[in-house]
This record gives C-alpha cells, structure tokens and sequence, in this order.
C-alpha cells in the first residue's frame, strides 16, 4: 500500500520544498519507490530544487485534464534510482486542481509507488488544503520563531479536522515534526524559539531538525537536493530525519553550538 | 472574537456587508465566531435565520451585545448567548469588525449590570479530546466544556458552562457566554490571549504576574474577575 504523506507547514518560505526534495530522495535512497508531487500550482519550483526544470513537458493538471497521462508526465530522476518528480503546472492557477481530479491522480499513483511526497503550497486555502487532504502522514514543517509555529498549529487543526480522515472517521493523520532553518547560536541568545519550546507548544512528535545551513542553497543554486551532500550538516540532519521517518531510532544532532576547534579558533572559519 | 455593528439587519444587507468583509481576509473569517452588536438596530431580527445566513458564509453568530430586552429574549430564544458590550462599544456608529478588547480603553475587567439571563448547565459536558489548534473553536452551549489537551493561540474555546483545559491555555477562553456569572474556567497553565466569564473579560496583559505560566481559576467575585491557584 502506498503511503501519501504531505509536507506542509501553512506560513510560506519556511522550507517545504527543500523538504519534499529531501525526502522523496532519501525514501528513493533507502529503496523505496517514491515519486513527489509538486501541489504548488502556478509557482513551481520543485523541478529546480530537483534539477530537472528544463525536462518538464507536461504537468499535473495536464493529467488531471485528461491531455496527458501519466507515463508521459512523470519525469525519472537522473540521479537516483526508483524515484519520480510529478511537476506542477506553472501557468494555471490553483482552482485548476480538482478534490476528484486530485484522487484519480493519486489512486493511479499508488499503485506503483511506496511513497507519494505532496510538497504542499503556503497558505491554508484550496491549494494546501487539495495536498493535504488524502494525507496518511503529515511532515509539517516549522521554523523557530513564534509565527511560524503559529502557522503550524492551524495546519495540525485543519489536518484533524480537514482531511479525508478526519471527513470519514478513519484513524487520524499521523503527525511529524521537522523543525527547518535551526539556528543554536540564535537559540541561546534567546533569538528564537528552542527545540524544546516549539515541542512543547505543538505537542506532537519530532521527526528532525535541520540546521540552517549553507548548503541548502548550495545545493539549491545546482540544482540538486541537499540530501545528496552527505558531509554537509543539513544534508546529514535530514538523513537522519528519513531514518526516523521509516521507524529507526536515531539521535538528535546539530542541537547545540559547535565549539570552534583550536585549529579553527587560530586561523578563523 | 469580532464584532459586527449593522444598523440595518435585514438579511441582504447583512449578506453584502458580511461578503465585503469575507472578500477582503477570506482565510481569516473562515469559521469565525461573530458577535452582532445591536446598538443601532432598533427592530428584531429572525435570529434563526440570521444564523443560518452566517452558516452559509462559513461564519458563526454565537451571540448578541447591546440588545434591548425584546431583542435579548428572541436571541436567547434562538440559542444565542447575550454578551454584555464594552463601554465604548455602544458609541461606535460605524460598521466595522474589531474585537472588543480593542474598543475598551481600560483593559481590565469591563464589569457592568448582570446580564439578565442565565442558563444551567443541566446537559452533559462537551468533551474534546485533543489540543484545540489555532484557529478553531469550540462551543459548548449550554454545558460545561473540557478539554483535556491545550488550547493554541489564536484559538477560542466558549462555554454556557464552566471552562477546564488540562493543558495550557494559549488561546481565548470564554466561559458563562450566556452570561452566567458564577461560571468558572481552571486551566493548567495560564498564558491566555484572554478569559472571560460572562462577558466581563481580562487580557493577557492583565493576566501577567504570578499566575502566568501556573495552574489557575478565574472566576468573578464582587462584579470583578479574580484569580486564584488551582492547588
Ligand atoms: N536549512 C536551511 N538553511 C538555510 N536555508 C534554507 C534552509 N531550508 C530552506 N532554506 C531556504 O529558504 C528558502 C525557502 O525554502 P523553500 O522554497 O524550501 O520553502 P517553501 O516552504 O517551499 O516555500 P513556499 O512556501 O514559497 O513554497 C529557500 O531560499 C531555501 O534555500
Ligand atoms: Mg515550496
């Protein structure tokens, strides 16, 4: 049975798509047939964060509208094995996706897939609320500041009370924490919120915490998902995050400040 | 919780006004309670019909201020609870949404005539399981309302009854709605955005000091709202 989970986060630019890519690529790494489903209609970007842009010919509306299957529509990606990108159309608007358009894309995906990532748009209108509806997971996606965590407090209210679960009594939407863009120097001046905070105030359980790091947009500007830098600190946190995701029991890294070592303490860095 | 003033009730003004409102901050009024003040409305509206009006834009009246007595008892005839207004709130003439929080200069308790109904919580508790989550809200009419997780900021959680979160609460908590001042709300942990019993309300800023952060019960006491420990 395929699993669909939603990557969503309601405030806007906290990392979701940055997410997605990660994830989708680390279930893919981890053997697991994956394909993830651009939901941001009209503002794509996951096929740049994929590096796969300029391979894009038709979309998930295309496949919705019937003027294109979906065979045609997934792009393979070029770089891992098992994994798909189901790219957003980038000229319609949001109305253009359908709640029994959305499912018939879905229920035909599933039947191929282990794993369908919904990179879900910003907001709590009808774009989000399309990627989220036939969620059995949920990553939502959380920065440490009290907006953010604002934000993500009203998705976890629509997700119990919004979603295809929630509508049909099923057993309810399981919840992930990932807390993006961490910054522990800035948590212990007091800056932001701490991991221990924003868990206390969402109450639900932690999957991951990403440090903000330069590598994101390292990997951002070439094109290729910043799971894939394995030495980098980000690339390492979400490793570790796709490890939990699939049941293992994994430390917590990347929580306190590094203490400069004395090489670095001497010539800087 | 916002409050709409409207001279003219008749449900198509009412339909044009409450669109505008809607077209301008569509995700904010989604499902939000509304309280109609009737200050400048000298007749009785089919309140009946009123709700199923707010329903339809996917909005709740859950109840009335600054109503006459004729209009206090078809509200409360058609299950609405009736708030007492701020101060400053009756001379407001223009339409408009705020919350009443900001229509009052003082923001201690607003404590003014008791109102003049009141309803016994005879029915059994409304009972939520889980954290209320921002953005929600939860009426218990007529009863009391437990809730055995938080309540999230931005979150409003109103009672006929008593109020009693096992949580902390973060968000909005109303109890006597019907206004029913020997009504309580005891929570675990007190950082409420505001609490109120029976329309005479405090805000956070009031609510800093020694019992934010702690266990507490808020209940009125000579015309004005006290707090004290839980344990
Ligand atoms: N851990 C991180 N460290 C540094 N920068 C980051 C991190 N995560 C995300 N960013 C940056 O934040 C910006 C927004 O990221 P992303 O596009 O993934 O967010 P989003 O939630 O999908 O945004 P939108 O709501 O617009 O869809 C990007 O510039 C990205 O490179
Ligand atoms: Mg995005």
């Amino acid at each position: 049975m395929a699993k669909i989970i939603v990557v969503t986060s309601g405030k806007g630019g906290v990392g979701k798509t940055t997410s997605s890519a990660a994830i989708g690529t680390g279930l893919a790494l981890a053997g697991h047939k994956t394909v993830i489903v651009d939901f941001d209609i009209g503002l794509r970007n996951l096929d740049l964060i994929m590096g796969c842009e300029r391979r894009v010919v038709y979309d998930f509306v295309n496949v919705i509208n019937g003027e294109a299957n979906l065979k045609q529509t997934l792009i393979k990606d070029k770089r891992t094995d098992n994994l798909f990108i189901l790219p957003a159309s980038q000229t319609r608007d949001k109305d253009a996706l359908t709640r029994e358009g959305v499912e018939k894309v879905l229920n035909e995906l599933a039947k191929d897939f282990d794993f369908i990532i919904c990179d879900s748009p910003a907001g709590i209108e009808s774009g989000a609320m399309m990627a989220l509806y036939f969620a059995d997971e949920a990553v939502v996606v959380t920065n440490p500041e009290v907006s953010s965590v604002r934000d993500s407090d009203r998705i976890l209210g629509m997700l119990s009370s919004k979603s295809r679960r929630a509508e049909q009594g099923l057993e309810g939407i399981k919840e992930h924490l990932l807390l993006t863009r961490y910054n522990p120097e800035r948590v212990e001046k007091g800056e932001m919120l701490s991991v221990e905070d924003v868990k206390e105030i969402l109450a639900i359980e932690l999957i991951g915490v990403i440090p903000e790091s330069q590598a994101v947009l390292n990997a951002s500007n070439s094109g290729q998902p910043v799971i894939l830098d394995k030495d980098s600190d980000a690339g390492q946190a979400y490793l570790d995050t796709i490890k939990r995701l699939l049941g293992e029991q994994v430390p917590f890294r990347f929580l306190t400040v590094e203490k400069k070592g004395f090489i670095k303490r001497i010539f800087g860095g | 919780m916002s409050v709409l003033h409207c001279a003219d009730l008749s449900p198509a003004t009412l339909h044009t006004l409450l669109s505008a409102k809607l077209a301008q901050a569509p995700a904010f009024f989604l499902q939000a309670p509304i309280v109609l003040n009737l200050s400048d409305a000298t007749e009785t509206p089919d309140f009946n019909r009123l709700k199923n009006l707010f329903a339809e834009l996917k909005l709740v009246l859950v109840g009335v201020t600054a109503a006459n007595p004729e209009q206090k008892a078809s509200a409360h005839a058609a299950g609405l609870a009736v708030l007492q207004a701020g101060k400053a709130a009756l001379k407001t003439k223009e339409p408009n949404t705020s919350p009443p929080v900001a229509e009052v200069s003082d923001n201690k308790a607003v404590a003014s005539a008791a109102a003049s109904s009141s309803v016994a919580a005879t029915m059994d508790s409304k009972v939520i399981e889980q954290t209320v989550r921002s953005g929600q809200q939860i009426y218990a009419k007529g009863t009391d309302l437990i809730v055995k997780g938080a309540v999230g900021a931005g979150a409003e959680v109103i009672a006929d009854g008593n109020i009693h979160i096992y949580g902390s609460l973060r968000g909005k908590a109303i109890a006597g709605a019907s206004g029913d001042t020997s009504k309580r709300i005891y929570c675990y942990n007190l950082q409420a955005e505001l609490v109120s019993i029976a329309g005479n309300y405090w805000l956070s800023d009031s609510l800093q000091g020694k019992f934010w952060g702690k266990s507490a019960c808020i209940k009125m006491q000579d015309d004005s709202l006290v707090i004290s420990e839980l344990v």
